[in-house]
This record gives C-alpha cells, sequence and structure tokens, in this order.
C-alpha cells in the first residue's frame, strides 16, 4: 500500500498514466466509431516500428519540436508562457533561407553561419516580446500571437521578392548543399556510395540512407537541452531567472534585475525556436520555405510537448519522441483503417489533459494514506 | 466614398462577431479565477456542430444552438480538470485545444464521408439589409446584446458580484457562503457556450460551412482581446472591434489597384494591437485569484 502511495507521488507515475489514459480514450473513441482499436494501434505501432525508416522519420520530426518545447520549458521556468515560438521558428526558417541562399560559403562553416543568424534573428523576435512586457507591461501572450502572425506575413512577404522565389512555385528557392546537414549527403550521392548501399548487403543503411533525410539534427537538438539544463540549474544566470519565475517581486527584492531577466530569458526561447527553424530547413526537404496559409505548428506542438514533458529540458527530448511518434504512426491508422488520422489529436489532447490533472493522483494518495492511518490507529 | 465607409463597417460587424462572443466568454472565465487558453478548441467544435446541425436541419438557429451546447459541452472537461481536480489551467486548456479540433474533425469525417469539410449549410444566419452594401450580420447584434449582458451580469446582479469576488479572493468569498466551486464550474461552462457561439457565427455566418482553418487562430485573438479589454466585457468589445476594423482595411485596401504588397498590408491588425497596447492601454491587470485552483482550508 505504502509503495503505491509513494508511486502516485511521483510526477512520472503521472506521465505514464496520462499516456495510458490517452490510449484507452483514443480506444473507446474508435470503438464507437466502429474501428477495431486494437487493429488501429497496431497499425500506429507498426507505422512507427516495422521499418527502420520510419523511426529515422520520427526523429527527423522530433528534432525540431525538442527545440520548440525546450524554447517553451525555458521561458515557463522563468515564469513566462512563450506562445511566440510558433513565429520564432517561422523567422528562424525564413533567416536560415536567406543565408542558405544567398551566401556561399564552405560546407560546414555555412551550416553554422546559418544556424547562429536563424537564432540572432530570433532571439531579437522573442527579445522584442520581453521588451513590451518590461518596458510597456504588455502580457506575452498577447504580443507574442500578434507577433506569429507578423512572422507568417513577412513568410510570406519575403517568398514575393524576385530574388527569393523560385519562378512558377509559391516556395522560396532551395538553400545551397552546402548549408545542408543531412547525414552523409556527399558519399550517399556519389557513384561508389550508390554502389555500396544498393548492392543488397546493407537493407537497414540503404534504407535509412537513401529514403529518408537523416541528419545531424537530433544530435544538436539533444547538446541543446543538455545546455538549457546546465544553464537553469548550475549558473547564477540561471538561478536569477528561476528566482524572477518563482516570484518576481522576491526576486526584485533580493536584487534581481527582472525586467532585464524577462529579456535574456525570451531572447534565449527565441534563440532555441529559430535554431529549430534552421534546422527545418537545412534538415530534410523541401528546404525551403513555402507560402504559409496557416501557422506550421512547431510552437504550438512545442507548448505541448513542453508541458508533456513537465517543463523539465532532459524531458523533453522524450516527450518530443512520443509526440511525433504518436503523430507520425497515426498517419498509419488512415492508410490501413481508413479511421481518421485526428483520433491522434484526441489521444493527445486526452494525455495533455490527465497531465493536467495529475494533482488528481496526489489527491488519491493522500485518501489512500488517511485511510491508512485509520486502519492503523484501529 | 460613402459607400465604402459602409462597406467597411459592414465587413468590420461580421468579423468582430464571432471575436466578440468567445471574447465574453474568455471574460466570464477569467473574472472567476479560470484561465481559459482553451477558447480556440472551444470555438472549433462550436464552429464544427454549428455547421453539421445546420446542414442536417437546414435551420441555421438550430445549428447556432447546437454549437453552444457542443462548446459548453467541452468546457466541462475544463471545469473538471481546473476545479474539482486543481489542474494547471494552461495546461488543460492547450488539451481542450487539441481535443476540441480532433473530435470536430474526427465527426465531421464520419458525417460527411469521409471529408475534412462539411457540406455548406442550406441557409446562413439571416442578414439585416439595410440599403446598398449595408447590412449587419444577426450574429453581431447577438453580440452586442450578450456584451451588454454580460456587463449587465457582472456589475449590476448578485451572480457577478459573487463571480468577480471568487476571481479576485476566492477564501474570502467562501467564507461569505459564496459556493466558489460552484459559481466557477458555471462560468467555465458558460464561457464554453458563448465560444461555441462565436465558432458558429464564424461557420455560419462568416462562411457556410466547417473546414479545418475555419478558425484559424481566432480564438487566440479572442483571448487576446480579453486582456486587451482589461477584462472588462465593454473592453473586449472595444478591442475585438479595432482589430475587425483593421480587418476589414486589409480587404478594402487590399481589392483593386494597390500598391502595398498584400502580405504586408495583411500584417496591419496585428501590428495595430500592438502599437494601440503601447500608446494607450498600459499594464493590464489580471484578476488576482487568476490561474490559481482554489483549495478549500488552504492558506
Amino acid at each position: 500500500m505504502k509503495q503505491i502511495e509513494k508511486a502516485l507521488r511521483r510526477p512520472i507515475t503521472g506521465i505514464f498514466i496520462s499516456i495510458f489514459m490517452g490510449l484507452i480514450v483514443g480506444a473507446v473513441v474508435l470503438a464507437i466509431a466502429g474501428y477495431n482499436p486494437v487493429a488501429a494501434y497496431g497499425a500506429m505501432l507498426r507505422g512507427v516500428f516495422s521499418k527502420p525508416k520510419y523511426m529515422v522519420q520520427v526523429l527527423i520530426r522530433c528534432t525540431p519540436l525538442i527545440l520548440t518545447g525546450l524554447s517553451i520549458s525555458f521561458a515557463f521556468k522563468t515564469g513566462m508562457f512563450n506562445i511566440g515560438a510558433e513565429g520564432q521558428a517561422i523567422i528562424g526558417m525564413v533567416t536560415a533561407v536567406v543565408v542558405g541562399y544567398c551566401v556561399p560559403l564552405p560546407p560546414g562553416i555555412h551550416f553554422i553561419v546559418v544556424a547562429v543568424a536563424s537564432m540572432t534573428a530570433a532571439a531579437l523576435w522573442g527579445a522584442a516580446v520581453g521588451l513590451l512586457k518590461s518596458r510597456f507591461g504588455i502580457h506575452e501572450v498577447i504580443s507574442g500571437i500578434m507577433l506569429n502572425w507578423i512572422a507568417l506575413y513577412l513568410n510570406n512577404y519575403m517568398i514575393g521578392m524576385a530574388w527569393l522565389k523560385k519562378p512558377q512555385t509559391e516556395a522560396s528557392y532551395e538553400v545551397l548543399e552546402s548549408s545542408w546537414i543531412v547525414m552523409l549527403q556527399n558519399w550517399k550521392t556519389s557513384t561508389a556510395g550508390r554502389e555500396w548501399l544498393l548492392d543488397g548487403s546493407h537493407p537497414i543503411l540503404s534504407d535509412v540512407l537513401i529514403k529518408t533525410d537523416l541528419n545531424y539534427g537530433i544530435f544538436i537538438a539533444i547538446a541543446a537541452a543538455a545546455v538549457i539544463w546546465f544553464i537553469l540549474n548550475r549558473t547564477t544566470k540561471g538561478y536569477e531567472m528561476r528566482a524572477v519565475g518563482a516570484g518576481s517581486e522576491a526576486a526584485r527584492f533580493a536584487g534581481i534585475r527582472v525586467d532585464r531577466n524577462i529579456v535574456q530569458s525570451l531572447a534565449i526561447a527565441g534563440a532555441l525556436a529559430g535554431l529549430a527553424g534552421a534546422i527545418v530547413i537545412t534538415g530534410a526537404m523541401p528546404h525551403r520555405i513555402t507560402t504559409l496559409t496557416a501557422q506550421p505548428g512547431y510552437g504550438f506542438d512545442g507548448i505541448s510537448v513542453a508541458l508533456m514533458a513537465n517543463t523539465s529540458p532532459l524531458g523533453v527530448i522524450a516527450s518530443a519522441l512520443l509526440f511525433s511518434g504518436l503523430q507520425y504512426g497515426g498517419s498509419a491508422i488512415q492508410a490501413e483503417l481508413g479511421a481518421p488520422s485526428e483520433i491522434i489529436n484526441i489521444v493527445i489532447g486526452t494525455i495533455i489533459f490527465f497531465i493536467a490533472m495529475s494533482g488528481a493522483f496526489k489527491m488519491l494518495a493522500d485518501y489512500l494514506e488517511k485511510r491508512r492511518g485509520r486502519t492503523d490507529v484501529q | 466614398m460613402f459607400s465604402n465607409i459602409l462597406l467597411a463597417v459592414t465587413i468590420t460587424f461580421m468579423y468582430a462577431a464571432p471575436l466578440i462572443l468567445t471574447a465574453l466568454g474568455g471574460v466570464v472565465c477569467e473574472r472567476s479565477g479560470v484561465v481559459n487558453i482553451g477558447l480556440e478548441g472551444m470555438m472549433v467544435i462550436g464552429a464544427f456542430a454549428g455547421a453539421c446541425v445546420g446542414y442536417y436541419s437546414a435551420n441555421p438557429w438550430a445549428g447556432f444552438l447546437a454549437a453552444g451546447l457542443a462548446g459548453g459541452t467541452l468546457a466541462v472537461l475544463h471545469a473538471v480538470a481546473s476545479v474539482t481536480f486543481k489542474a494547471n489551467q494552461t495546461v488543460s486548456g492547450v488539451a481542450l485545444n487539441f481535443i476540441g479540433p480532433g473530435l470536430s474533425l474526427f465527426l465531421c469525417r464520419m458525417f460527411f464521408d469521409g471529408a475534412t469539410m462539411s457540406k455548406p449549410v442550406p441557409r446562413q444566419m439571416p442578414k439585416l439589409a439595410l440599403g446598398g452594401v449595408f447590412s449587419i450580420d444577426v450574429t453581431f447584434i447577438i453580440a452586442i446584446l450578450f456584451t451588454a449582458l454580460t456587463w449587465f451580469i457582472l456589475y449590476k446582479t448578485k451572480w457577478g458580484l459573487r463571480l468577480r469576488a471568487v476571481g479576485e479572493h476566492p477564501a474570502a468569498a467562501d467564507t461569505l457562503g459564496v459556493n466558489v466551486y460552484a459559481v466557477r464550474y458555471a462560468a467555465i461552462i458558460l464561457s464554453g457556450m458563448l465560444a461555441g457561439f462565436g465558432g458558429a457565427s464564424q461557420s455560419l455566418a462568416v462562411v457556410s460551412l466547417f473546414t479545418p482553418t475555419v478558425i484559424s487562430g481566432q480564438g487566440f485573438i479572442a483571448m487576446a482581446a480579453v486582456i486587451f479589454g482589461k477584462w472588462t466585457p465593454h473592453g473586449a468589445f472595444l478591442a475585438c472591434i479595432i482589430f475587425a476594423f483593421a480587418q476589414a482595411m486589409v480587404v478594402m485596401l487590399g481589392g483593386g489597384a494597390s500598391s502595398i504588397s498584400p502580405q504586408l498590408l495583411s500584417m496591419l491588425p496585428y501590428l495595430l494591437t500592438i502599437l494601440v497596447l503601447v500608446l494607450f492601454v498600459g499594464k493590464a491587470v489580471a484578476p488576482k485569484a487568476n490561474g490559481v485552483p482554489y483549495e478549500k482550508g488552504a492558506r
């Protein structure tokens, strides 16, 4: 009994129960709609795990989400809701395309320049939200949402530029190959590489390298998570920022400059989202920006990723994997069973819903403890 | 020139109606001390229920009512989480933004042969034609009525006073015999109904069908309008009008031989919102207990 109470108090238990409940609710909805939930989830698992290339696709999709999830987690720790990560990621993508297409540089260096440029531009975009908050008292949620749309139209405006727009498309030119971070790009497109990969003796490698854009982005994202963890937990700056997040009045009283920390925190959050944008462009096809009619969703999905991870920087890696695994596998449900793939959004929503209610698990533990206490006395 | 002004007013009112109704929902909810970031999801399910019932019953009013019902039902989830289980309200709101659209698209595929779009409704919500290009959507009149009603309830009735007290200092309200949980439940469900109406004003009046992008961010704009309007019904109303007017300007200036890039022009409503906030509105103070779950007996 005591073990159960203890387990219920652990945050990780709440997350696992929530995932379980999400899948149960999804199964019930599927069953009501007349689909076999076992078959549906089977299709989903096969859609992720049956081929190495599927798993790699999940990795590719989860990379930007780790970074936007980190962006939002980081801002949460400093007491701010960075709903503007969406726009910051768009700014990162636009900058990456401009620098990646217009500035020819040697491979390797080119990506670094692209990444730094994207991060700087997006950091400024994020800092603008911080300035509006600290200088004019404008709620970061309002300015974040407004800047998301301004970023979207800026993206479309840039594509309208004659020097960037690829004729006969609603998109920009692709960035130069020197800025790509696709793994073994030169080797796998060379004659020797193709021969080696296609001679049939390396099925997994050929599947993964030829059919996907497996790239180095995932390592960058994991490194970024480690850096953010370090900043928050092992540096004075991180301590100041967390103090501001815990209570800005108390932090001010302790001599911490709250205004400056707000701007810096949102600049870092912006840089993370901007890096996500740079990796989206340099990491995988189509290596360009297209005219947007709706928000691409990197930032909004990042909110869910951050919440599923309970805003822990390292937890974000796992939750981004889960999130993109569910979404990528979810498309297989539609392909195999014809069941609407939107079921996955219901599952994800339910998971987040139960994570929000994880206090209920603690309440249950309290109740169990109370009941045990009473029987102990008797 | 004069007819242009009338057209601008017509468009402003048309775009404003969904925003106003939803923003009112936000005001009611947040004044009771519950953050509602799920307005977008509630709008989407309202837009779907409105279009779906409007299509099958051929009666837009039935659709409109169904939308309120759908939004209110979805809001129950938010209430259970954030009041009964003292959940983090932001998180629970984000969950609704997944569940609302997810459920809507799922049901849409069930009711409309696998399509993510509904069929157009045979009859839209009526418009009052006032001569020439000038007309007023009945949804806008409903929005005005609800604004007045919300203002009256919040500031002139006992229940409104209780609701505001619960949002500012729930413990004090509790000691005076106000049932904090009941008030918050009522406020959240009411806000879901209003957001549902807002969604239906989009899918039954601005356009005449449900599509996956029929609501694309209006819920968040409405949320911004709540803060912009300093958590008052009349303030939120005004904020929505300003925003919708800027959208109408985009439509008006974008047509014909305009020299301004339509993309830059489209930024206008968003830039204007920030500018107005910087110049005129200043710091907004949220209800004191906003976002804090109430726990009986906690200090």
